[in-house]
């Protein structure tokens, strides 16, 4: 029988998981974003995610799904340092606004958080689909995971494996947002370090237990 | 008090440099820089622009210039999370130019809104010239001695500024873009120069008029 609520050690549990993989793959984010961009990314996410794990310590122990996507978001949005922090920063933000006081989440729940997050990046950056952004894995993702029924750990699931396609499908793109954009059809072929760190977090989540 | 600027740059030295450049116009107003990362990289810190949006604001509320995308996006998230966000505005507008603009427009005592309208002015003429925007028709001139004490130091430049960019003409002083804070100050021209405005375009008399009612008027001074 699978777990059917998330809660707030559950949502812990995930952004360690999310600290560890950023930090395990930081050098091919960061190769990403040295085809297109700057060259920061997975130092900038890496630096983010390691100040969320020394503040995490300090959350007590029956902090809710939103008070720990709360943290996340702002010490993203001050730690990051490049356009990852207030995109992410927004959606983790978001997130904590559409958990609200819940200390669980089940499928529905789960699928209002990360439509939020999407929602509050679109808003953020300003970017539709197809830009080549983290937006392409992102919606894909939220369609997802609303479609996959009312077991969280499909809906987890359905929503990596979309924003895992999203991401690769960003490869043959030009994009239309960030440094990239300035690259015109010299960023065909480059996949977006945006649209993969989001699918690795999204894959963090369906591993989670 | 004067509306305050906050420059926000992914570079420090950036930052530092367009305040310095802009300060120089506007003694009286407070422009803070926020260049750079928290431990002095390329990127946009959050807490960086937060200081100097705290540091910048007055009561009479902040502009903020920005310089790529990044800059932007933290820029307008520390707008979202701020107590007061109705007086802090992100003017569309490139960075030095926008700056300078700002800075002139808040020195001389311009509200909010005014100095956001004075930052993204020189947006449109950062545009390059589309085909078809030739200006239509022969140039009119105008020439005139200044009379005002300092010449076109910044404000009465301001107000040339502005007042030529409310015409559908191009404008010329001296042979440079009379719309252009930058390229106005740049000719430095003192009291008691002879100066040359041309003009074409659908409002090329009216623009004429409407500088050589201003400079009758010393420019307001
Ligand atoms: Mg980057």
């Amino acid at each position: 029988m699978a777990e059917q609520h998330l809660d707030g050690a559950w949502t812990r549990r995930w952004i360690e998981a999310v600290a560890a993989a950023v930090s395990s793959r930081k050098a091919e984010l960061t190769a990403l974003d040295r085809a297109i961009g700057d060259a920061d990314h997975g130092e900038n996410l890496d630096r983010g995610f390691q100040a969320v794990l020394g503040k995490l310590d300090a959350l007590d122990d029956g902090a809710t799904p939103g008070a720990v996507l709360k943290l996340v978001a702002t010490t993203l949005i001050s730690t990051v340092g490049g356009a990852a922090g207030p995109l992410y920063g927004t959606a983790f933000l978001k997130g904590a606004m559409a958990a609200g006081e819940r200390d669980a989440l089940d499928a529905a729940g789960l699928v209002e958080v990360l439509t939020a997050a999407r929602d509050g990046i679109v808003a953020r950056g300003k970017a539709e689909l197809q830009d080549k952004t983290m937006v392409d894995a992102w919606t894909p993702a939220v369609d997802a995971a609303a479609a996959a029924g009312d077991d969280v750990r499909a809906v987890l699931e359905a929503a990596a494996e979309a924003a895992q396609a999203g991401a690769v499908a960003t490869e043959p793109l030009v994009a239309h947002k960030g440094r990239a954009s300035y690259l015109g059809e010299r960023a065909i072929g480059h996949r977006d370090p945006g649209a993969e760190s989001t699918a690795l977090m999204l894959r963090a989540a369906a591993e989670t237990r | 008090m004067t509306v305050g600027l906050v420059v926000v740059s992914h570079s420090a030295r950036i930052a530092e440099g367009v305040v310095e450049l802009a300060a120089q116009m506007a003694p009286s107003v407070t422009i803070a820089a926020a260049g750079g990362t928290d431990d002095g990289g390329i990127g946009t810190s959050f807490d960086r622009i937060q200081a100097a949006l705290a540091e910048a604001e007055s009561g009479d509320g902040v502009v903020v210039l920005c310089d790529l995308g990044s800059a932007v996006l933290t820029a307008e998230t520390a707008l979202e999370l701020a107590e007061a966000p109705e007086r802090i505005r992100i003017a569309d507008a490139p960075i030095v130019e926008g700056a300078v603009a700002a800075a002139v427009a808040a020195e001389s005592g311009d509200g909010l809104d005014a100095v956001v309208a004075a930052a993204e002015a020189r947006q449109a003429e950062a545009a390059p010239p589309q085909a078809g925007d030739e200006p239509a028709g022969e140039a009119q001139r105008l020439e005139l001695v200044l009379e005002n004490e300092h010449g076109l130091h910044a404000r009465p430049a301001a107000e040339l500024v502005r007042t030529a960019s409310g015409f559908d003409a191009a404008v010329t002083v001296e042979g440079v873009d009379a719309k252009s804070m930058l390229r106005v100050l740049a000719l430095g021209l003192d009291r008691g120069s002879r100066v040359v405005f041309e003009a074409t375009g659908p409002d090329a008399r009216d623009a004429l008029a409407a500088i050589e009612a201003l400079a009758r008027n010393r420019f307001g001074e």
